[in-house]
């Protein structure tokens, strides 16, 4: 089951990594929300992976899930949110100031669709 | 009176000068002149106290924790320079009076001259080495000022900036050499320091400190090979010139050496490195005033010789060869300042400094010829003057020291070649200008300048020549009493006299006149050899090499920094991949300890499809809405996986963080182009792939470590203590309002943060509206579908319902103000797209801006709360009620921070999707325009 968990941690990893590196807004934000998962993902299971554990004090489950990384993930969520909310909006500020959705700022031709 | 005094008069004395104005410059010049007056009283009235032996020293905390302590001395050693400084300060501002034109503001350079008289008195009454160099950069920086003072020449701004660069990097050289002495002392008390010479010398960092200091004070001193900086300083007005390029300033690094004499010298290293710098320093300047045709560039490079007598001198290894560098520096300041001030006469009244148009004006100026020739002779060491005891003395112990072993005889050779250079460009200076024939046409007709220009030169001439013929009468005390604070144990005794009987010291001194005479009558010959070389020009080459420096500074920026996202996140990935993947071949076996947990079939068939959509999001990129569906996939997968172990609360939160961000991505897409067009090329996706596949591999790699090795966990604390301290079950929610409340706080203050920017950001954006998706095809004209409005409006006041009980129930059981906050979120933004912005606003009539602020502040009020029962920030309490018909309830103050959590939520979430959906309103002006 580790293995299976660390593989899928790192797939997405790899996935976002490879997006974030794309020269388009878009797909950039949409990497840094695939990696923020990935990341989110490896730290939950820095507790370790509990099946079946008690989550609430005075639960009959099994030993108690680690509650840290749960409370810091929680929060990792939500600010990753707002980190994704603010670069897509920034991207299209950009767009609209610079007529560009490259990532350097680069002034190209826009898609074909765009200038009907 | 204080000792302090003597420093802070003149520091408070800088500010006089400006209430004075340039019209009436003899008042603003008497003002000015009060200061330093009343501090050379004080300092008169000492030195009885400090001739007796006696070191007079106040001081007042400054910064107690860095060492800093405001403490003044004043030994034998600091009432020479206090002497000088004041003494020859005194009569500068009287020159500078007449000096300058009326078009110059005098006020204003009485203003820096005071700053800088100020600062250098620091410097030599600091009896704390951080205090020391405090002052010591005042006097970078206001003699910066002075030298710049005609700023509309390009060449004043020039040399300033060069002598600022010099000896501003010498500065922090010292600043290095004086922490280190420092860390081996452990004190920054001078007195301690100089105590300490054993324990100094012992450490391996005495050399570092060594160079490190000498560094500061060669830079400081002009000596060899930072020599060159000094020349180009002389673009300052010459009561400048004579004050602090003579007199003062530079002998600043000389005195250092004095001072930290009793600590550092003593080493073969302090030997051959002082000593031989200040032997190349004399040779290196007399050699070219000799050559130079600007009076003050001759001047200027003799200063230089002679800032490099007295370090040689400070070098040697005798005794009595400190008091001789101490005398000189005496000699030296008396005889240059006058010279300076004759050649700032000869400029006033000529209009020129060139050696070539000047001749014969004795006769028109007889009193300033006066003052240069006795100057004259006394830089030149003729007997009865007073630079022929320091020069003297200086060639006895060159004989004695045993700097260079068996070539030993070099030293007082080249000592004996640099007193003849000396002579040489001295009968120059004099002849030259003075004699030397009848006068020629000049852009002034010259005469005598008024008396009180005058005066100052003739004051210092007659120094010279009065200690010159009595010496015993004059210096010995003072120098004496300078040599005592120099030296570690008793002084030799100083007999200074004219006469000491024929010996060796006398044959080459005498050598060296006839010499430097024959010199200067057959100087064409040595003329025609210097024209053999390529002219220097130290100014272009420093220019030339700060431009060198600044383009490739500039190269390297452009280089690292060329504004390229996707190069910075190249250049981050393969820093990551390099020290983690290299961290992670040091570990002999990824596998830990821990057995591996089975797998069921529910979470194979899970991994695999949040892998294949997460390669299904990377691959189909350029399809960007396929390619946000498959996003969401891996985003619910996620969701149930925090489910799967054991994480309800990051369940809910994920999920519902799951429909907001679709929403927001989905809504973000709408005004972004729907695809992405080709850019990457082959090699390109290849090098992005193996880059993100390599990544992957470490990240999982870590993982799978991680997770196989046994646990250790600080958690047991707060599942231990949450009932007891946060009153709590649910133990995430307790560490999330109450144990690790702050970071709650400091985590819902950048949520709001981010949606006010975003506000910000979406203020006036004007963006196209596509009226047609991807492939053409038109966006349904009915904008609010009949189901969806019925079921949002149904749903709501469900939706409100479950959030107050999650919000309720959260400290207990999952749930809890994220979870509660996003779900109210995404019940009112179900509204929003059920029927448009207009149709919600109207009903919905608040802003959600101030409900984020207002949650912030809630939750920062709950911590401030604590504070007015006594406790820390953040410090919860709890109790149990009792309320009739509802039964028992626990209220806790964590519930109240988790309601400022809920509210921020709310508040930032809606102010983010709300404000991005207004820009779809029909009613929007700019929407034709941009369509058209």
């Amino acid at each position: 089951m580790e293995a299976l968990f660390s593989m899928t941690t790192g797939v997405l990893a790899a996935c976002g990594l490879f997006l974030a590196l794309r020269g388009r807004t878009f797909p950039v934000v949409v990497g840094l929300t695939l990696l923020s998962y990935a990341v989110n993902l490896f730290l939950f299971s820095m507790g370790g992976l509990d099946t079946g554990g008690a989550v609430v004090l005075g639960d009959k489950g099994g030993p108690h899930a680690d509650p840290l990384p749960q409370a810091l993930v929680l929060t990792a969520i939500v600010i990753g949110f707002a980190m994704t909310a603010f670069s897509v909006i920034l991207a299209m500020r950009a767009r609209g100031d610079l007529g560009s959705d490259h990532v350097n700022g680069n002034r190209v031709d826009e898609p074909r669709e765009e200038r009907s | 009176m204080s000792v302090l005094l003597i420093v802070l008069l003149p520091l408070v004395g800088s500010l006089l000068p400006i209430m004075g104005s340039n019209d009436r410059r003899g008042r603003c010049a008497l003002m000015t002149a009060i200061p330093p007056a009343l501090a050379l009283i004080v300092a008169g009235r000492h030195a009885g106290t400090v001739f007796a032996g006696g070191v007079p020293r106040a001081a007042f905390d400054w910064i107690p924790a860095l060492g800093l302590e405001f403490a003044m001395r004043l030994d034998g050693l600091s009432l020479l320079f206090v002497l000088l400084i004041l003494g020859i300060g005194l009569l500068i501002i009287l020159y500078a009076r007449y000096y300058l034109s009326p078009r110059d503001n005098l006020p204003r350079f009485y203003a820096f001259l005071m700053l800088f008289m100020a600062a250098m008195l620091g410097i030599v009454m600091a009896d704390n080495l951080l205090l020391l160099w405090f002052f010591w950069e005042l006097t970078s920086l206001s003699s910066f000022l002075l030298i710049g003072f005609w700023y509309r020449q390009s060449e004043a701004r020039k040399g300033a900036r060069m002598a600022l660069t010099v000896t501003g990097a010498g500065g922090l050289c010292l600043l290095a050499g004086f922490l280190l002495l420092g860390h081996i002392v452990g004190t920054y008390d001078l007195q301690t320091v100089l105590d300490s010479r054993d324990m100094i010398q012992a450490d391996p960092r005495y050399l570092p400190a060594l160079l490190l200091v000498l560094l500061g004070a060669f830079t400081k001193s002009a000596q060899f090979p930072f020599q060159f900086w000094l020349p180009h300083a002389m673009a300052a007005p010459t009561p400048v010139s004579a004050f602090l390029h003579s007199a003062t300033m530079v002998k600043a690094g000389v005195f250092l050496l004095a001072r930290l004499h009793p600590a550092l010298a003593g080493s073969e290293a302090w030997l051959y490195l002082v000593g031989l710098t200040g032997l190349a320093t004399l040779l290196y300047g007399a050699y070219f005033a000799l050559l130079k045709y600007d009076l003050k560039g001759v001047l200027a490079n003799s200063t230089i010789s002679h800032l490099g007598l007295i370090t040689l001198l400070l070098g040697l290894d005798q005794r009595m060869a400190v008091v001789a560098a101490l005398l000189h520096i005496l000699n030296h300041a008396t005889f240059k300042a006058a010279l300076f001030m004759t050649a700032g006469i000869v400029d006033h009244e000529t209009g020129t400094r060139d050696i070539r148009k000047l001749q014969g004006l004795w006769r028109a100026m007889p009193l300033t010829a006066t003052v240069a020739v006795i100057a004259g002779a006394a830089m030149a060491g003729v007997p009865l003057f007073n630079g022929f005891l320091s020069k003297e003395m200086m060639l006895t112990e060159t004989l004695e020291t045993s700097l260079l072993g068996g070539l030993g005889w070099l030293i007082p050779a080249l000592a004996t070649l640099g007193s003849l250079l000396s002579v040489a460009y001295s009968i120059r200076l004099v002849h030259n200008v003075f004699f030397n024939g009848p006068q020629p046409e000049l852009p002034r007709t010259p005469h005598e300048p008024p008396l009180p220009m005058v005066a100052p030169g003739l004051l210092l001439a007659a120094l010279c020549l009065v200690v010159g013929v009595m010496p015993a009468l004059t210096a010995t005390t003072l120098i004496g009493t300078a040599a005592r604070a120099a030296l570690t144990g008793p002084a030799p005794e100083l007999h200074l006299a004219v006469w000491h009987g024929f010996n060796l010291p006398l044959l080459m001194s005498a050598f060296a006149l006839i010499g430097g005479t024959v010199l200067y009558v057959q100087r064409r010959h040595l003329f025609a050899f210097q024209r053999q070389f390529r002219p220097q020009n130290a100014r272009l080459n420093f220019e030339a090499g700060v431009q060198w420096m600044v383009r490739g500074a500039q190269q390297l920026i452009d280089t690292l920094e060329n504004g390229s996202l996707q190069r910075y996140m190249l250049w981050l990935v393969i820093t990551i991949l390099c020290l983690v993947g290299g961290a992670l071949t040091h570990t002999v076996q990824l596998r830990g300890s821990q057995p591996l947990q089975p797998l069921d079939g529910l979470l194979v068939a899970g991994a695999l499809m949040a892998m294949f959509a997460g390669l299904a999001t990377a691959v189909l990129h350029r399809r960007r809405l396929i390619s946000l569906l498959m996003l969401s996939i891996v985003g619910l997968v996620t969701s149930l996986a925090f489910a799967r172990f054991s994480a309800p609360d990051l369940a809910l939160t994920q999920l519902a963080v799951e429909v907001v961000t679709m929403i927001l991505l989905m809504l973000a897409l709408f005004f972004l182009p729907q695809r992405t067009p080709k850019e990457s090329g082959a090699p390109r996706i290849l090098r992005d792939a193996l880059l993100a596949a390599g990544f992957g591999g470490i990240v999982a790699s870590l993982n799978f470590a991680v997770l196989t090795r046994p646990l250790e966990s600080i958690s047991q604390f707060f599942v231990d203590n949450s009932v007891s301290g946060g009153g709590g079950h649910n133990v995430v929610n307790v560490i999330l309002v109450d144990f690790r409340g702050f970071d709650t706080l400091g985590e819902i203050t950048v949520l709001c943060i981010a949606a006010v920017g975003i506000y910000k950001l979406l203020n006036r954006l004007r963006l196209f509206m596509p009226s047609s998706d991807a492939d053409g095809r038109p966006w349904s004209k009915d904008r609010h579908p009949m189901i969806l409005v019925s079921v949002s409006q149904t749903i709501l006041p469900l939706a409100l319902l479950v959030s107050v009980f999650i919000f309720l129930r959260g400290h207990n059981a999952p749930g809890g103000g994220f979870i509660a906050g996003l779900v109210t979120a995404v019940a009112l933004i179900l509204i929003y797209i059920a029927r448009g912005v207009d149709w919600s606003q109207r009903r919905l009539s608040f802003q959600y801006q101030p409900i984020a602020v207002a949650g912030v502040g809630v939750a920062a009020l709950t911590g401030l709360g604590s504070w007015a029962f006594g406790h820390p920030f953040l410090t919860s309490s709890f109790g149990h009620f009792h309320i009739p018909l509802i039964g028992d309830v626990e209220l806790a103050t964590a519930m109240l921070f988790d309601l400022g959590v809920y509210l921020t939520v709310v508040g930032a979430t809606l102010m983010i999707l709300a404000n991005l959906g207004k820009l779809t309103t029909p009613h929007r002006p700019s929407k034709q325009k941009e369509k058209a």
